[in-house]
This record gives C-alpha cells, structure tokens and sequence, in this order.
C-alpha cells in the first residue's frame, strides 16, 4: 500500500444526476447477492412456492368442481370451475409472491439481519437497493407462473394460444404489488404492523371473484371490489385464459401501470426519508 | 506534485447538529480531521458517537450545520462520499446467507468492482483478518471476534481512505481486542485515516492521536491522549475503598489529601501526583479502607472531571 | 434453619425490608405451580399482540363465512336446487370446517416460530429454565397459554357463525371445543417438531406448504372428501382436521354419522394431541438440560 497521499485523492468531484443521492445505477450487485444467496437457501423452499397454487387448483378444481360444475365465462360461455378459478388462483399467487417479498422479506433484511445497513454503507443507493430487490422478486415470480401455466396446460384448462401471455401479465400484476408493498414496508415498525398487511390481503383473496363471480354482491360492495388491484388481476388473467379481449383489458392493464409508477414514487419518496433524513 | 497534505482535512464538520423533535442527538459540533489521522469519539452510551458516525458516513442527514467529506456533502452526493469509505458499524451486520469468502466479493460489487479484482482482493483481506481457513465457512459458524474481524475485511474490500469504526471493540475477550488493535494499527501505517467511536479508555489511548469527549451530544474537550490528562488530571490517582455506606462520610474526612477529590458511590478517587504518600497520609490520619490502589491517570479520569460521572455505567 | 439461609438478615440492599419468601417455599410453589406461572408469562407476552389476536380473532370468521358461506354457497346451492350438501346449506356445512381450521391456524401460528425463537433466537425459555421451573413445566406452560387462546378464538368464531345462522342443532357449541381439542392435536406434533429445531432452514413455511396447506384442501373441509379420487383421500383420513371437521359437524348439524366413526375422532384427536405433548416434554427437557 502506498502512504503517499495527493492532493487529488482528497477532492472528489461531484455528479449532479437526477436522483444521484439515491441511485448509483449498481442494481445489478444486489441482484447478484440475490442470486448467490439463493444457492444456499433452501431449495425445496423455492419450490414450494410454485406448490401450493397447483394444489389449490387441482383440489378445488376437483372438489368444488364437482360441487359447482360449470359457469359462465368472460366471453359469457360455459367454462368448467377448474378453468374459471386458475386465472384467478395465478393472480393470487403473484400478489402473494410480490407482497411476501417486498414486505415480509424486506421487513426482515431491514430490521432484523441489518442487510440493507451494510449495502447502504457503500456507494449503493437506496434506490438501487429497491429496485435490485423488485427484481428478484418478480424473476422469481415469472418462474411460479411459468410452471402454473404448464399444469394449467397439463390439466387441460388452455384452449388458447392467447394463454401464454399469463405470463408476463402475472409479472405485471406482481410488480405492481411489490412497488407498492415496498413503500409501505418502509412505515413499519413492529411485527405486530406487519400482521395488518394479512388484515387487508385476505379479504382481497376472498372477495376479488376469486372463486365466485362478482354478481353475487350488492352494487355498492362491486364498486368498492373493482377498486382493488386484485380483482383487475384476476379479471385480466381470466380474460388472457380464454383469449377474449374487451376495452376492460386495456383498463385492467392501466391499473397496474399507474399503479407500479405510483408505487415506485411511493418507495423512493420514503427512501429518501428514511435514509437520508 | 506532491502537496503538504498534514493541513489538508479529509473531514470538516461546522456546527453540526441532529435533532429528532426536541431532542438533540447531536449538538452543534465543529471538528477537523486532517488526512491519515486516527480520530477518535469518546463518550458514554447516548452521547451522539453513531449518530456523529451516520452522519459523516452519508447514510444519516442533519438538522443544522456543515459537513465535507473530502470536498463534498455526503448528503448530497452519497454514493461517491460512501464509495471512498470503509464503514465498521457497531452491530456487524454480515451477510449470514452467503460464506465468509462470499460476504467480501457481494459487498464490493455494491462498489461496482470487478470480480478479476475482488477474488484476489478477498483472499488478500482472509489473510489480513487471519481468517483465510474459514472461507468457506458459514458466518453463523464464526465466533464474536471473528465475525468483527470479517467486518473489518469487508469494510476495506473498497481500498478505503477513510475507515469509520463505532465501537470496534465492543464485546471482544481482551485476546480479540488486541489482535484487532494490531490490525488497526496497521491500516493506520498505511495511511488510512481512521475515525472511531469508542467507551474504552485504553482503546482511544492505544489507537487516537486526536479525540473528541462528547457527552449529550456536545464536545466537552479536544486533544491527543495525553494532553487532555496533562489538561484535566493530575498524574497519579488513589483509589480507596471503604464500603458502599461509608464512602461518603469518608471523603469528608479526607479534605486536603492530594489536589482534589471525587466521591464516587463504590469509591473514592483523590487526585495527586504522588499517590503512594498520599496513601501515607490517609493511613496516616488513622483512616484504613478495605482496599486501595494508586495507579496512572488515564482518560476515565478526564471523562470523570469533566462530566461528573463514570463512561461505562 | 438459620435466619441468614431464609433471608431474614436486612443486606441493605432491600431499604423498604422486602423479603423474598424462603427458598424451599419458592421450590415448592414452583413444584406445584410451575406450568401455570410459566402459562402466565407467554399470555403475558401475548398481551403484546392482543388486539392483533382480537382483531383476528374477529375477522377471520366473518370474511370466512361470508366468503364461502354466502359468496361461494351462492354457485353451491344454486346447483343443488338449494338442497346443498347433505340436506343443509351449503354454509351450514362448511361453517364446522372453517371453525376447525382457524384452530389449526392460530396453533400452527403459536407452536411454530414462538417455540423455535423460546430456544434460540429470543431464548424466552432459559430465564425459567434458570429458576426453580423443571423443563416439562415450561413446555406445558406454553400449550396451556395457547389453549387459553385457542379458547378464545373458537368461542368468538363460534359465536359468530350464530350470528350468521350457521348452527341448526342445540349441541352446535360442542363444535367449538372439538376446535380446541383439534388445535391442540395439530399443534403439539408440530411443538415438538419445533422444539427439535436447531437450525432455522425456512422449515415453517414448508410446513405450511406442505402440510397445513393440503391438510385444508384435501380434508373434505370446502367440499365433501368423496368427491375426491380414492388415491388423495388417505389425507383426510389422516388429517386431525378432518377428524374434527367431521364431528364438529355432527354436533353442529346433527351430520349422520355411525357413532363408532365418532368414537375414532375422538381417540384419534386425543392420541395425536397426547403423543405430540408427550414428545414436546422430552425435547424441552433435553434442549434445555444441554
């Protein structure tokens, strides 16, 4: 090591880019960590996740099933329960995903393993670290809706080549969760907080037509449904699923995109008070 | 080319203050760091040391004041202040999902270095932190002293010119200390300015040529080791035990022993030059404590003087 | 017995002349009480997350019953020409079901991490474990708090699915304490696992995943167990929460039943439960005697 000091080492000169205290365009490392950590974890708790989709699908699909028989479809035909209800379970299943990783997950590296107090010690920024840790979030996300898809092909449910855009629209509908759960992670403090997340998630699973259609309430109560991002998830996808496309489509889709642009502001804007106040 | 360097400060802190509602973390400090310094903050628990640390690491704003890091605000340009930090925080926060060796590489590809430097680089730092056996371990597996050491290595992954340590010591078996201590002083060797916060007296005394005493989060003085005792003490100290309900009505008849006296609840402390005639003089006075000790002043004294009470309660 | 052992000397240390009671006491009350004191201490915790617990306790079945017993019941019934399942409604039949799960929930919730961080990461079980408490009164203390709540949770759910006209039969309450008693059934097997935790790998989750998951989807909870191939219905005939979704279902609906199949839920529930705290006791004993 050299003890000869110049004057140079000791100016730094100064970028002024938008965002520049945030965001250092190094996203990449944290997807790296990511990456390398998930090596050592466990697999079969990767796998898992992919799991318990399917087995709502093959056991309600089967059982209610044979309870419910057929119902009436987007397009208003006739489809067979297991085919109404897998779009829906997909749509679940992102939302799961994204909120269990930008919240729970998020909750934890934060408060507890101290990781994000390393990361942001470097020249990382806030903002790389966010937008590093969505990206994990939904790469894992596209493979549980990849393998979803196939048993949902498997099982005989897909009827249309439309179907394969299941796909990038889960991926759609978890970014706009993830973005979101972020920004709302960041008001946390307690577990005890983090439990209100599961107040708010299981009625939106129960109610969003999930497993019955919408009609079955009160106009009032439809209206305060289609405000929730799930039921546009899970109408969308339902829609993708038998290939009828409606100007609704283009409304679903537009939700999720304001809603990743109002989540990103929403996590940058309390990065910034979090870490830099 | 080269420039007189020992006037250049690497860290400018003017007026700085951190407050979160009422209550002043931080209040209104000044200092100077020059470059290749080892600068310490000494102060009791609460004092505003990690706050003072946050800050000058980028990762914490202010309320009031100015800080430069080596010519620009940490707050405004965080990411090129913290690329030329080392950062020891004072709960280690390793990576426990990667390897030892891993933890290394991942934290210096937050610095955007490439892996052709951060695999030797990594090993270079095992060697450093006498860890190179354990590379492959797992960071659960490692012990406390090794866990601080592997921090240390992380926290230099950057090449560094500035290495903040809050509280490096803390927790370590005396064997741990020291063997960190030397690591230390070899960073120092090298020119790497450092910037610690610590409780111990004999840690600031071994590594600071400079340090600040901070108490409720002001300066209370400023200077090297021994000036600060020269300042606030006197060269020896007697220390007399007489029972925890008899202290006190003891000190009162010991006015006049040595230069000045401190009754503390466990002890009394008089402050004299010359301890051991001091001692004289009180066994003189037909007065026998159940223990006594004449030992050197040291910076527990000055903390003592200078804010009435003890560092480490 | 000299004043000095049972602490009559005043050290100082106490001005107000406070005295513990002697020790022998201590050991005697703590020999007799000790699975209650240490109950006190875990309800005492759960103080901390109380009104998550009411809250819950609350939500759960009305977002439920409504969900299933009105939102889905409406596909149900209308299929059956509003016969439902057996005779009765749909959400008289499902409404058992859902009790019994929200039990196995709220033990799955309180049998799992909390047992794990007593050993390891919160170390809540080594301060008792210091004091005159032997080992298996810590590990009773704890189920005993988490029936407290199951208690809790069941009679709230219990109350409510009469709210919303769930309970035909008169002995429907009896559907609650099955709840309990399948709780415990699931959750002290899962105790004991927990207590044997060394290492934290991610193995809840996979317990939810892999068993409280299909134990719900494959116990003839939303729909009968016959309407599944014979190849997955062993699932049910293990499941604790079939067990108890059947005879909660007999009181509540007066479900028909031969009495000895009852008779085979109950000694199974009971078997599972007395089996799994069995074990708990022995590896509390021997983690906390390392």
């Amino acid at each position: 090591m050299s003890t000869t000091i110049r004057q140079q080492d000791l100016q730094l000169q100064g970028q002024n880019r938008l965002l520049g205290s945030l965001y250092s365009r190094n996203a990449r490392a944290v997807i790296g960590r990511g990456l390398l950590a998930t090596k050592s974890s466990n697999w079969l708790v990767m796998v898992s996740g992919f799991v318990e989709p399917v087995l709502y699908l093959v056991a309600m699909g089967i059982g209610l099933g044979a309870l419910v028989g057929q119902v009436e479809g987007p397009g208003g035909q006739p489809i067979q329960y297991a085919a109404y209800i897998a779009p829906a379970l997909l749509a679940v299943s992102a939302m799961n995903g994204a909120v269990y990783d930008s919240t729970w997950n998020v909750f934890f590296k934060m408060n507890f393993a101290k990781l994000y107090e390393g990361m942001l010690y470097t020249s990382l920024g806030p903002l790389d670290v966010a937008l590093g840790e969505i990206f994990l979030a939904l790469l894992r996300g596209a493979m549980y809706a990849t393998g979803f898809t196939a048993v949902m092909g498997m099982m005989g449910l897909i009827t249309t080549p439309w179907a394969l855009l299941l796909i990038p629209a889960s991926v759609l509908i978890a970014f706009g969760f993830a973005s979101f759960g972020m920004g709302i992670t960041s008001f946390m403090k307690t577990f005890q907080q983090m439990d209100w997340i599961n107040f708010v998630m299981l009625p939106m699973f129960l109610f969003s037509a999930t497993f019955y259609p919408l009609s079955v309430y009160p106009t009032a109560v439809q209206w305060i449904i289609q405000a929730l991002p799930l039921w546009h998830g899970v109408e969308l996808l339902r829609q993708i699923s038998v290939g009828v496309f409606t100007a609704a489509t283009a409304v679903h889709v537009l939700y999720f995109v304001v809603m990743i642009v109002l989540g990103m502001l929403l996590t940058t804007g309390r990065l910034r008070t979090l870490f830099l106040k | 080319m080269h420039t007189n360097v020992s006037t250049k400060s690497v860290i400018s802190a003017r007026n700085l203050t951190k407050a979160y509602g009422e209550f002043k973390a931080v209040d209104d400090i000044s200092f100077e760091v020059p470059a290749g310094e080892s600068f310490g903050l000494l102060g009791p628990n609460g004092a505003g040391k990690s706050t003072a640390m946050r800050m000058i690491g980028g990762v914490s704003g202010r309320t009031l004041g100015e800080l430069d890091i080596m010519g620009l605000d940490p707050e405004q340009h965080g990411p090129e202040v913290r690329a030329h930090l080392g950062v020891v925080p004072q709960q280690d926060n390793l990576d426990e999902d990667l390897k030892v060796r891993d933890n290394l590489i991942v934290y210096g590809r937050y610095f955007g270095l490439p892996l052709s430097y951060l695999r030797p680089k990594a090993d270079e730092l095992l060697e450093f932190a006498q860890l190179s056996d354990r590379a492959g371990a797992k960071v659960d597996a490692l012990s406390g002293g090794m866990k601080r050491r592997l921090t240390i290595a992380r926290s230099l992954i950057n090449d560094p010119k500035i290495l903040l340590l809050d509280e490096p010591t803390t927790g370590l078996d005396p064997q741990a200390r020291h063997t960190l201590w030397d690591r230390l002083f070899r960073l120092k060797e090298a020119g790497v300015t450092l910037i610690l916060t610590t409780h111990y007296m004999d840690e600031a005394e071994q590594l600071c040529d400079r340090l600040i005493v901070v108490d409720s989060g002001s300066i209370m003085a400023e200077g090297s080791p021994s000036s600060l005792i020269k300042q606030y003490s006197t060269r020896e100290v007697l220390e007399l035990r007489f029972g925890a309900e008899r202290n006190a009505a003891m000190a009162g008849r010991l006015e006049g022993v040595g230069e000045r006296l401190e009754a503390l609840p466990d002890r009394v402390l008089i402050y004299t030059n010359d301890g051991e005639s001091a001692l004289e003089e009180v066994t003189g006075a037909g007065l026998h404590p159940i223990t006594s000790l004449v030992r050197r002043a040291s910076l527990e004294d000055v903390f003592l003087r200078l804010t009435g009470r003890s560092l480490i309660e | 017995m000299s004043s000095r052992d049972t602490g009559t000397r005043n050290t100082g240390l106490s001005p107000s002349g406070l005295k513990a009671h002697p020790p022998p006491e201590a050991a005697r009350r703590a020999r007799r009480f000790g699975s209650f004191y240490f109950a006190e201490h875990v309800l005492r915790s759960m103080r901390g997350y109380g009104w998550t617990i009411v809250a819950s306790s609350v939500g759960t079945p009305v977002v439920y019953l409504f969900a299933m017993g009105i939102g889905l019941a409406s596909l149900v019934d209308a299929r059956a020409g509003n016969q439902g399942i057996g005779d009765v409604s749909y959400l008289t039949f499902v409404a058992p079901a859902l009790l019994v799960t929200a039990a196995i929930m709220v033990a799955n919730e309180e049998f799992s991490y909390p047992v794990m961080a007593g050993f390891k990461w919160r170390r809540i079980y080594h301060g008792p474990n210091a004091s005159p408490l032997s080992s298996s009164q810590i590990a009773t203390g704890h189920l005993m708090a988490v029936a407290v709540r199951l208690i809790f949770t069941c009679g709230i759910y219990f109350l409510i699915m009469m709210l919303f006209g769930a309970v035909p039969e008169a002995t429907g309450w009896l559907a609650a304490v099955v709840a309990v008693v399948c709780g415990l059934s699931f959750g002290l097997p899962l105790m004991a696992y927990a207590a044997g935790i060394e290492e934290e790998k991610g193995q809840f989750p996979m317990v939810m995943r892999f068993v409280v998951t299909p134990l719900f989807l494959f116990s003839g909870t939303v729909f009968p167990l016959d309407s599944l191939p014979m190849v997955v219905r062993w699932i049910g005939w293990l499941s604790p929460l079939w067990h108890g979704t059947e005879l909660g279902r007999v009181f509540s609906y007066d479900y028909a039943e031969p009495v000895w199949l009852s008779v085979v839920h109950v000694v199974y529930l009971v078997a599972l439960a007395l089996a799994g705290w069995a074990i708990a006791k022995r590896r509390y004993t021997r983690r906390l005697g390392k």
